[in-house]
């Protein structure tokens, strides 16, 4: 064990070695005088952020929508990412015991592939704003929760079910009054996890053009409009703590 | 014994209710999101999405072009190890000073003002640096280092020391802090007490959220690519621009492999070291 933990500990000096050896890094390019002069220039641009009420409002817009993004993007993830659950679960019964195995290739697959990958493959068939995004979101979440409802459906107590199956009810109902209340509380947690990540995710998947409050950072941003640009940014991080704040009473109230 | 007949659900009113309230309260998000399914399956956007995926096969498999994707998977991979090994840099001395654990005159009651205002600030730093996402970070470093890794594994290190900071300062003060406290009511210094006992109950822990984060790390190095940090996610950003679906194939493909890969090996480091 202990021979063993020495070889990965090598193993991994050598893997931040050669890594730094092979990336060209321009260390005068942010370490030096001049580099810290120009990036204070370049920060000293952000000042004073926009705060025209046009501006101020069209940043609130970007936010509503980046949220209304992340809402119904976690819920079609929940939808899609229960149904490949069922079918590619271990214990289901054995009428979809085919699909199992191509069901979490697909899940995999899904979830290997970040949201930004996906919104610029979704931009062709989709189009540019918002529903690309959304949809983006929904494929690459339904990958991570398919998998975290499926080991929940796996350990899910048995009782219930046997009981309604002995009485002979079909395996939609069994699913649906004995199985899924069982579960309820553990995929709630889980979604409602993802759907934090999520927040943070739509924010930026706006840079490839999928709508949002990252579409309008990377527009102003492009054409150097700074002032505008900081209140983006403003606006932005202020979202993102009002969500952690929220998550971490909210997580207080339930546990 | 079976019912005579089958019993209706008792709730089915209620039931249909919620759900009824809940589309209602939807409506608005989809509006606010262009929600539009049936846009999908207009015949324009099915010929787009049917010519692009026909270009998926073959994927591209000519040898220059696998030795291109070889070079920028490492880039990728050194990217992102680069990336953590800066953010520890910063991490490290930032979470000891926002331990309380570690606080001298937190031993007697509360702390002292002075120690309390610079923890509290150190805290604020880890707070700014993890809630700005590291593709908006890349985005400015581009601005000002150029084009290239740097501005990536700039972006990987300061959003990765918030978030490494943070969760270190959490597990030390999490730990029993039973040893830490005597070494210290003793008169030994922080960095005794820290070195000591706190550094040998966490270290497994420790270890293993930054190997997890180091995984993490490789796949935004991916996504940094598409504002231009190279690697991976800038050649995917190229190919998919000239809607070259075999290369696209191909890439997605090694991308798939390379997530899975640093899965397991993380999966195997954090079993060993654990």
């Amino acid at each position: 064990m202990r021979t063993q933990a020495w070889g990965v500990l090598t193993a991994l000096l050598c893997l931040v070695i050669a890594s730094f050896a092979t990336t060209d890094l321009q260390w005068q390019g942010f370490l030096s005088v001049e580099a810290f002069a120009s990036m204070g220039r370049f920060l000293g641009e952000f000042v004073p952020p926009e705060t025209s009420p046009e501006f101020i409002q069209k940043v609130l817009l970007g936010a509503w929508e980046t949220l209304a993004m992340s809402v119904l993007g976690t819920l079609l993830a929940a939808l899609l990412g229960m149904l490949l659950a069922i079918l590619g679960s271990q214990n289901r019964t054995e009428a979809f015991a085919w699909a199992r195995t191509p069901v979490q290739w697909l899940l995999n697959a899904l979830r290997a592939i970040p949201e930004l990958v996906w919104a610029s493959l979704l931009l062709i068939s989709a189009g540019l704003g918002p529903f690309a995004g959304t949809l983006a979101l929904a494929l690459h979440t339904a990958g991570v929760l398919g998998r975290l409802y499926a080991e929940a459906l796996e350990n899910a107590p048995t009782g219930p079910a046997l009981a309604l199956k002995a009485q002979g009810v079909g395996s939609g109902r069994i699913f649906l009054y004995a199985t899924l209340p069982t579960i309820l509380p553990q995929v709630m947690s889980y979604t409602l996890y993802r759907w934090e990540n999520n927040i943070r995710a739509a924010a930026v998947l706006g840079v490839v053009g999928a709508g949002g409050l990252g579409q309008l950072l990377a527009f102003h941003l492009s054409l150097f409009q700074m002032h505008k640009t900081a209140t983006v940014l403003l606006g932005m991080i202020g979202m993102v703590a009002c969500v952690d704040a929220l998550s971490q009473q909210l997580r207080k109230r339930l546990t | 014994m079976r019912h005579p007949e089958p019993i209706r659900d008792p709730a089915t009113a209620v039931r249909l209710f919620f759900i009824l309230v809940s589309v209602f309260l939807l409506w608005p998000l989809g509006v606010a999101t262009e929600f539009r399914p049936w846009a999908l399956f207009e015949s324009e956007s099915i010929q787009a999405t049917v010519r692009f995926l026909g270009t998926f096969w073959p994927i591209a498999d000519d040898p220059a072009f696998l030795r291109l994707i070889a070079r920028e998977t490492w880039r990728t991979v050194a990217m992102a190890t680069v990336g953590i090994s800066l953010a520890l840099v910063l991490a490290i001395p930032l979470s000891l000073i926002a331990a309380r654990v570690l606080s001298l005159s937190g031993l007697t009651g509360t702390m002292d003002r002075v120690p309390f205002w610079i923890r509290q600030s150190v805290r604020w730093v880890l707070i700014v640096l993890r809630s700005i996402p590291e593709l908006v970070w890349a985005l400015v470093f581009v601005r000002v280092v150029g084009l290239g890794p740097t501005a990536g594994v700039l972006a990987i290190a300061l959003t990765y020391a918030g978030m490494l900071g943070k969760v270190y300062a959490e597990i030390l003060e999490s730990a029993d802090q039973h040893s830490s406290r005597t070494l210290l009511r003793n008169g030994s210094s922080r960095m005794q007490a820290f070195f000591h006992s706190l550094l040998p109950t966490c270290a497994a822990e420790l270890t293993s959220y930054t190997v997890y984060r180091w995984e993490c790390a490789i796949r935004s190095s991916v996504v940094l690519g598409f504002v231009g940090a190279g690697g991976l996610g800038q050649e995917m950003d190229n190919s998919m621009k000239m809607f070259a679906g075999a290369e696209v194939a191909t890439m997605l493909l090694v991308f798939i492999g390379l997530v899975a890969l640093a899965d397991r090996a993380s999966a195997t480091i954090r079993r060993v070291i654990g």
